[in-house]
């Protein structure tokens, strides 16, 4: 029954065989069996599901597979791929900044919504590679945490934001 | 114990995820992957709880789910510590009914209040009897051999060592507990008490972490449940009128399986079986069944209750009528969600002799006797593994999806993966409960309170999932009452040095009402709110710092020694609450207030100090910066600790801000994060977390124990800043905008 979609998710072309209405996030899931994108709430209300689509902090889980054909999709696995290629990086680090940036301020609890901050963070550090405070709230402020870790999140991204600006292609 | 050891090499892939398909399908070469053994291990073996392998390394068996707390690195710590092992060099297996001790079941934050003592115990066992065989080995006596990283020399001649694995590799000790090894002392403590690095974190940034609603097994079936949105009534079920199965008929592979009122659907792929359970057409008996959110309270202070009395001593009402500072308050506060951030997931392979489940409970011996009864199999044919799921704060929906995905299982006769979803677990949760407390409490002319009373209606925890009671028609029921349900004296004036106090407790039978369990630091943010403002008030009247009023009247050196920590933390300046109310900045209408509230869960110590805003004119509040001291004994983590003081103070806020189910009178209308708001990032307090280390007191709870002082913290915040007291949260602008008004 494949649908004969082909997708590039993390540098790498897939064909797909779920219907092509079917949302990216089950395709992520089921068929590559990704374990960064994960199912929170499949209404676009936690970044559970956040992947980047084209660099651009997407959410899977009401994302048809079909819109993604022609485009990158970069998921949790990938961005240290993705961050070598922005920066330049003769070779792909095992992490990206963010993610190593939440082991050292030991930010997460039970993490499950991480997939969504690091995505998330990633996508906006590119872009802001020296945020105040101020601006790493409205960045994140569409991702949701159970467990009340908002605070050293900031703290991460603030760490990472540090870690990258000291990095030379 | 060897059949266990066996079991684990062969099954070692269980640890790794996606091979567990491998073991799954080979289940003859493997281990038996269902359940075969009764379990569980005798937890007098040494080796129910410890296995040194050849390479030096240790597996020790920790009977406690990881719920995102840290506890599993807290608890190999204490192993580290009394078996001179580097933390590099220990792991710990999953939960498992077949493999792990029965400990209890992770509740009340306890893992190392309970578990932290069994694996010392055992631990020093084992190195007892390690020493006793390198003593051997290398013809020394005991008292000249030391160890380090699980390496035995003799003093002074470094060359005469043995390892641990060389001593025992991968044997069984065939130990029983003597009671007698000594363990050590804290002034030997090298790795207990300190922040170690939590050892889940690496794989969780990664992606590499395997979640629940990661695991699959081949050949299954993805499944959803097909209930009405939103629960009516505990025990009033959800009654099917018609069902109608062509309205599915053109999602080919979708199947709709049905047990009395429990209706699933299956699909092979996910997708279709969430469109499927969407587009079923099922026609709901809809008779009203609830008071609606409105008339709650109403229908929670008429009903007819079972009352006790928890704690009495003097006279508290004639007490209280003698004072010349007296205060009455009556507060209430609503049913709240878990709503985990991932909605719970179970994945069930059940046959027609046994059974394995995998799913996020708390307690997988709990969880497996229950299953056993609706699956119809004896207990030790059913094999229950845990999986962490997103953090659940207590009884959300995990036994409820474990027992759906058994059910649809058993119906497809396939092994079954069913993910609730959003509005499946926001709407059948099993809700912290809601709240009427009335305080009365008095003090004299010289600062002391003389009298307290408190009373607290509110229903027990249900006891029947409502998996069980659709599909077999179970009668609801609830839990018998025990501390963690009822008035709690560590929120209600225990800590106070007080003469005559009375603590009486309401029973409201929760038939009829929203099905509750236990949600972090059960109904203690409820008690704090109420009790914390009746203390505050008294200091008020008194016209004294209400830093200094509870100083006055505690004489626990512990309870003390938390409130001046958060105190200290908060460089709290003496001065009487709203007595800054002229300074208000009128031009934004934001007053800025501060206070402190005081309040533990069931064993340690908490106290807070809040700092927030209030916007009079949109009634919008934010917490600016919370403060928060927890004394909880031995800490063997002081990282980890902090990190859940943080995490507390957080929720808290949202929970006073913005957490609210609301209902009709046929079901609950909270389904979402958009019907259910929680506290985001734009508005989250600054935090500061203190950790009071006793390292002579026993280790008791640390992932609940602030939340009801922080409670108290922010209701006494929002009289500094405005005058005004609150009787209900959460403090949502409509609410606030009518307190004021009221004045
Ligand atoms: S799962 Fe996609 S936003 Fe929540
Ligand atoms: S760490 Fe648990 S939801 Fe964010």
């Amino acid at each position: 029954m494949a649908s004969g979609l082909k997708i590039k998710v993390n540098e790498r072309e897939w064909s797909v065989s779920a219907s092509p209405d079917t949302p990216l996030l089950y395709v992520l899931s089921n068929e590559l069996m990704l374990q960064g994108p994960r199912f929170g709430c499949g209404l676009a209300q936690c970044g559970s599901c956040s992947v980047l689509v084209n660099g651009v902090e997407t959410r899977s889980c009401v994302t048809p597979v079909s819109a993604v054909v022609g485009k990158s999709v970069t998921t949790l696995e990938g961005l240290p791929a993705w961050y070598a290629v922005q920066k330049k990086l003769a070779e792909t680090p095992a992490l990206h900044p963010m993610q190593q940036a939440v082991i050292d301020e030991q930010a997460l609890q039970c993490g499950y919504c991480y997939n969504g901050m690091i995505v998330k963070a990633s996508e906006f550090l590119s872009k802001t590679p020296r945020p105040t405070e101020a601006q790493i709230r409205t960045a994140m402020n569409g991702h949701l945490c159970r467990c009340g870790t908002y605070p050293r999140i900031i703290q991460a991204v603030q760490r990472a934001a540090r870690a990258m600006s000291e990095v030379k292609a | 114990m060897t059949l266990r050891r066996d079991f684990l090499k062969a099954g070692g892939a269980l640890v790794i995820g996606f091979r567990l398909r491998d073991d799954l399908l080979g289940q003859e070469k493997a281990a038996p992957a269902r359940g075969t053994m009764a379990g569980p291990p005798d937890a007098k073996q040494v080796d129910t709880w410890l296995a040194i392998h050849s390479d030096n390394t240790a597996t020790v068996y920790i009977g406690f789910a990881e719920l995102g707390q840290g506890n599993s690195t807290a608890l190999l710590q204490v192993a580290a510590e009394e078996l001179d092992f580097d933390m590099s060099q220990l792991q710990t297996v999953r939960l498992d009914t077949n493999v792990t001790p029965n400990q209890g079941g992770t509740y009340s934050s306890a893992s190392i209040q309970r578990g932290g003592p069994q694996v010392r115990t055992a631990a020093a066992e084992a190195r007892q009897a390690l020493l006793q065989l390198a003593s051997k080995k290398l013809d020394a006596p005991v008292n000249s051999l030391s160890v380090s990283k699980g390496v035995v020399a003799v003093v002074g001649e470094a060359s005469r060592s043995v390892t641990y694995g060389e001593l025992v590799g991968d044997q069984p000790f065939h130990l029983a507990f003597t009671g007698s090894a000594p363990v050590k002392t804290p002034a030997e403590y090298k790795i207990v008490a300190t922040a170690v690095p939590r050892n889940d974190m690496p794989d969780k940034v990664s992606g590499k972490y395997v979640y629940m609603q990661h695991v699959r097994v081949p050949g299954m079936l993805h499944g959803r449940v097909v209930r009405p949105r939103g629960q009516g009534a505990y025990g009033a079920g959800a009654k099917v009128l018609a069902l109608d199965e062509s309205s599915i008929r053109n999602i080919s592979g979708a199947r709709v399986l049905r047990k009395g009122d429990f209706i699933g659907v299956v699909a092979e792929s996910e997708w279709d079986a969430i469109r499927a359970a969407r587009q079923l057409k099922i026609t709901w008996d809809s008779t009203p069944s609830l008071s609606g959110s409105d008339g709650l309270y109403e229908a929670m202070r008429a009903a007819k209750t079972d009352d006790r009395i928890v704690l009495q001593r003097g006279n508290a009402a004639d007490a209280i009528g003698a004072a010349p500072h007296k205060v009455a308050y009556s507060c209430r506060s609503p049913y709240q969600a878990h709503a985990p951030f991932g909605p719970n997931c179970a994945l069930a392979d059940v046959g027609p002799d046994s059974a394995l489940v995998m799913c996020s409970t708390q307690d997988v011996y709990a969880t497996r006797s229950t299953l056993a009864g609706i699956l119809g199999l004896a207990v030790a044919k059913v094999r229950v593994q845990y999986y962490e799921g997103s953090g659940t704060y207590g009884h959300s929906c995990y036994d409820d999806v474990a027992q759906a995905a058994a059910l649809l299982s058993q119906l497809a006769g396939k092994p079954v993966r069913l993910q609730f979803m959003r509005w499946d677990e926001h709407g059948w949760d099993n809700y912290g409960p809601s709240h009427l407390g009335e305080v009365r409490a008095a003090a004299g002319a010289d600062g002391k309170i003389v009298g307290y009373e408190y009373e607290g209606w509110q229903h027990h925890w249900s006891n029947v999932e409502t998996s069980e009671q659709l599909a077999l028609g179970k009668p609801a029921a609830e839990w018998q009452p025990n501390p963690a349900m009822q008035v709690n004296p560590l929120c209600c004036g225990g800590m106070y040095d007080i003469p005559n106090l009375r603590l009486v407790n309401h029973h409201v039978p929760g038939l009829g009402y929203l099905k509750c369990a236990w949600l972090r630091s059960p109904l203690d943010l409820s008690f704090s709110f109420t009790s914390e403002q009746a203390i505050d008030q008294l200091a008020f009247l008194l016209k004294l710092d209400p830093y200094e009023f509870r100083q006055r009247n505690i004489k626990d050196a512990r309870w003390l020694g938390v409130l001046d920590a958060a105190a200290k933390a908060a460089n709290w300046a003496p001065r009487t609450a709203a007595s800054n109310l002229a300074k208000a900045n009128t031009v934004a209408n934001i007053v800025g207030g501060r206070g402190i509230g005081m309040g533990t869960h069931l064993a340690s110590y908490g106290a807070a100090v809040a700092e927030i805003e209030v916007n009079r004119e949109t009634g919008k509040v934010v917490a600016k910066h919370l403060y928060g001291a927890v004394d909880a004994g031995l800490v063997v983590n002081p990282g980890n600790v902090e990190s859940q003081i943080s995490g507390q103070l957080v929720q808290t806020a949202s929970r006073m801000f913005h957490e609210e189910v609301t209902f009709t009178r046929t079901n609950v209308t909270s389904l979402d994060w958009a019907s259910y708001p929680i506290l985001r990032f734009e508005e989250c307090p600054q935090v500061t977390p203190v950790v009071v280390q006793r390292l002579n007191e026993r280790s008791t709870g640390a992932g609940e124990e602030v939340m009801a002082a922080a409670a108290g913290a922010i209701a006494n915040a929002f009289f500094d800043a405005t005058g005004v007291r609150m009787n209900e949260f959460p403090f949502t602008p409509k609410r606030v905008l009518a307190a004021l008004k009221r004045g």
